[in-house]
Parts: C-alpha cells; structure tokens; sequence
C-alpha cells in the first residue's frame, strides 16, 4: 500500500504535464483567435489541402521530360533510364529525330507511375538531363490503373 | 394532472440536458486531447459551410452511426445481445433523477424542486444503479459468444464489483459526517461554514474519502487508466460484437458514466449548487458586508454553478483519461483490494473517532 501511495507524486506529476500542455496550447489558440501574435502556435498540425508543407530543393516529386530550348524534349531515347529503372516502369520507344544534330528521340516515353517507387535513378542515369523530378506535384493519384500511365504529353510539363 | 405534467417535464429536461451533456462532451474529448497532444483535432466537420471549432462533429458521428449497418452475428445469444446496450445505458441514465439541479423553487404557488425524484435514499439509489450497470457489461460480454468479449466481460465484472466496494466504503465516511442520505439535504447541509468562514463543502470534511471516492469513480466509468474490460489494444472487450447503435449506446454510456460521476462529485464533496457564501438572498461574505441579490438571480447562479462545477470535472477525466497508460490485471486488483479499500475503511475509522469525540 505504501508503495502504490508512494507513486502517487509521479502520477500528479504526470497530471501535471499534460494540463500544463493543455493550458499553454488553449492560451495559443486563443491568442490566434483573438488576432494577437503568439510567440508559437499552439498546435503543430499542418491543414493539408489549405496549408502545405515547403518541399525540400532535393525532394523527388513527379517526373518532368525537360524541353531543350525549341520546346522538344531533351531525350534522345538512349535507354539508360529504362535500364537502370529498378522498378521497370519506364517504356521508352525510339524514333528518327529530323534534326541531323540529334537523329534520335523518344516517340512514347510512358512512366507507370503505379510501379515507380520514386527511386530516382532515372534522373541521376540521363546523360542528357531530360528527366527531372522536381514538379513538386505529390498527389499523383487517379481513378483507375491505366490513368497512372503517364504518357509523354503528362510528362512534358 | 398538473403534478404528472411537471413530472414528465422534469424527467424530459433532465435526459435532454444529460444527453446534450453527452454529445458536446464527445466534441470535448476529441478538442481537449488534441489540445494537450498539440494537435487541432476534429474541425472539418460543417454545416453550410460553418464550421465552428468542429461543433457539428458529434450530429456528424451520431449520423454515421446511425446509418453503419446494425451487424447481428449469427452465434450470438439474440435477445441477450440485443438487451445488453440497452440495459447498460439505462441503468447509468436512470441515476441522473437522484441528482438535485438547484434549489428548490416557488413557481405559481407550487414549491417546485430542481431535481427529477428527491429520494429518500437518493445515495445508495445511485450506487445500486451503477452497480447494476454490470449486468449490461457481463451479458454483453456472455450473450457475444465470443472469447475476447467473454473475457472483457469476466474483467468487467470483476473490476467492478470490486471498486464498488471502495466507492461504498468512501461514502459511508461522508454519510456519517453528513446528516442524511438525501442528496437535497446533503446539498442544503454543504452551504453552511466551516470554522465560521470556510464553505462546508464535503471535500473539506473528507478529504481521505473524496481520493479514494474520486479514483473508484474513475474505475467505474471504465475509461482508459481503468478501462480492462475494453482493453482496445490487447482484447477488443466486451462490445467486440457490436456494431452501428447498439455500440453506439454503449459508447454513450461510457460518456454518461463520466457526467454522472461528476454530478455525484459535485453533489457530495463539492457542494451541489451551493456558490460559496450565497444564502437565499445574496452573498454573506464572512468578513462582513454583503450583496443583496433577488431571488431569481440566486437560483440562476446556484444552476450555473452546478453545471459549471460538472464541467469542471468532466474536463477533469478526460485529462486523466489522455495521461495515464493503462493498469495491468493485477495492477488494478492491488489498487482496489490493497489500497483503496484499507483507506475507505480508515476514513470510516477517522471520520467515527472525530464524530464521536465532537
């Protein structure tokens, strides 16, 4: 009995704590509410759809085929991400480029973004940096499979 | 026929306002652990756009309740399994009638008191219910024919029973320091002083007894320090089988069980509707001077403080009940059988000796 009598200082305390927490936070808000500045917020929740978070420079968001200064694309078809894709979701079919400078590009450059695992490899692979990942787009969400196929138009953005 | 009027009048405010007690206390209980999680917590919830801190979110719960499908397994005891909510929930609902709401009042030359039913034995009315709130738990648990809700049945059964013990134990200490078993009186009797100055509130004749009442009552509402016999992470407990509003009710009960503990907190140690130095017409402050109030204003603010005070430790549970982690089995066996009840009966003991040697 004594020993369960002598916790109760640590449960007090620990009452204590989170009435502290409870007090410090509801002055915030309410100072918030009131339009007066407070020295912290009193909730660390981000209200997703209106509020968002800032994007790291290196976060790897979706895909972009990068356009060389003609609009193109900058790919020439090489294959390298394709082949250094550890997820095999990039399909990338070759055609004749006209212009004797290039002579080759990419006629359907398809991401499955249902399979990509946002790994990275393909933009670290391209020698010709045609493939970025820096839209900052996260929702890549669609109603069906097929939809997450995103095609060369999707990807030239 | 006039008489039966203002009965079913009484019984009809007395449910409304225990049941809008119950709805805002689930908002409460999503904004004030969300509060001391640093978080925001429930707010999308809105009517024609109008949000309000999340005020619609409990219509909004009740609704989804409503209309999530009423699953009745196959195996189940049916008549059991369906008596059991409802069993729980009335026996916890029926004890808000024994709880005095205000003084009593003259209205059109009837003296009319705040309170559905002044019972004789109002005190041990309300324990006898909630002990029979058991029953609900224990069929639930039997009537599911499930292993996990037999288990959280048995435990419910025997946490229970066995904190029912200290919480009767902790109110004999106040019973005898108190003249009568009638919670009015017992009210009444909490407006005088103490030394001259001092509220005579039962906190302060029984302190012992307030902890060892408070903590038992905290067991009986089967909220999370105490709350084994639903068990969420280990067994799903005794409502394992039920689903939509039958689980709903049981869900409610635990909120009722909250309210009503509070309104007997309230009612024997803190005063009831008492405001501390108000007679029946204005403040008598004990450093001498007053303030002369009218009648009507004393009976408001006698209410006000009453729901005030509950409030106060609604808020007060739901603090503890996001802080502490929950007991093991034998953890809450010791705490009842070792601590509570030897203390129960030392404050018998103390309480006896004082009254004795007055």
């Amino acid at each position: 009995m004594m020993k369960t009598l002598g916790y109760l200082g640590a449960i007090v305390q620990g009452a204590l704590i989170t009435s502290r927490h409870f007090f410090v936070n509801m002055g915030r808000h309410t100072l918030t509410f009131f339009g007066l500045k407070a020295h912290q917020p009193g909730a660390v929740t981000i209200q997703y759809p209106e509020v968002r978070k800032p994007i790291a420079p290196r976060h790897r968001s979706l895909h972009r085929l990068v356009r060389r200064e003609d609009g193109r694309p900058r790919c020439v078809a090489c294959m390298l991400c394709a082949t250094v894709c550890p997820s095999e979701c990039i399909t990338v079919e070759a055609a004749e480029d006209p212009d004797p400078e290039v002579q080759r590009t990419a006629s359907r450059y398809t991401i499955d973004l249902a399979r990509c695992c946002f790994c990275g490899f393909c933009v670290e692979a391209c020698p010709e940096d045609a493939i970025r990942m820096d839209t900052g787009l996260l929702e890549a969400a669609e109603r069906s499979r097929a939809d997450l196929l995103y095609e060369k138009e999707d990807l030239l953005r | 026929m006039t008489e039966l009027l203002i009965v079913l009048a009484k019984v009809l405010l007395a449910l409304v306002w225990l049941l809008c007690l119950t709805l805002f206390l689930t908002w409460v209980e999503r904004k004030e652990s969300a509060v001391i999680q640093d978080r925001i917590g429930a707010n999308r919830a809105s009517v024609f756009g109008l949000r309000l801190f999340g005020l619609f979110q409990p219509f909004a719960d009740a609704i989804k309740m409503m209309f999530k499908e009423d699953f009745d397994p196959s195996f189940t005891r049916r008549f059991f399994h369906a008596l059991a909510p409802f069993l729980s929930f009335f026996c916890v609902a029926v004890t808000i009638a024994a709880v005095p709401f205000g003084p009593a009042i003259r209205l059109g030359g009837r003296i009319i008191e705040l309170g559905v039913a002044d019972l004789e034995a109002g005190i041990p009315f309300v324990l006898a219910m909630l002990s029979l709130g058991v029953y609900g738990i224990l069929i639930a648990g039997w009537a599911s024919n499930n292993r996990f809700a037999l288990l959280g049945g048995m435990r419910g059964a025997a946490q229970l029973i066995s904190y029912e013990v200290a919480l009767g134990l902790s109110l004999i200490g106040l019973v005898i320091a108190f003249p009568s078993l009638r919670m009015s009186s017992v009210v009444e009797f909490q407006g005088g002083l103490l030394f001259g100055f001092l509220p005579r509130w039962g906190i302060l004749l029984q302190p012992l007894g307030f902890f060892v009442f408070f903590v038992a009552a905290l067991a009986e509402t089967k909220r999370v320090p105490f709350d084994l016999p639903e068990g969420e992470s280990e067994i799903i407990g005794f409502y394992t089988e039920y689903s939509g509003l039958k689980w709903g009710l049981f869900m409610m009960t635990d909120f009722l069980e909250v309210i009503i503990v509070s309104c007997l907190a309230v009612t024997l140690y803190f005063g009831g509707w008492q405001v501390p130095w108000l007679g029946p017409d204005g403040f008598r402050f004990p450093w001498g001077g007053g303030w002369d109030l009218p009648r009507a204003a004393v009976v408001v603010l006698q209410v006000l403080s009453f729901n005030l005070k509950v409030l106060f430790f609604c808020g007060l549970q739901i603090l503890l009940r996001w802080t502490y982690p929950r007991f093991r089995y034998d953890q809450l066996m010791d705490l009842g059988w070792k601590v509570l009840v030897p203390l129960g009966l030392l404050n018998i003991l103390g309480t006896a000796l004082l009254m004795g040697l007055r």
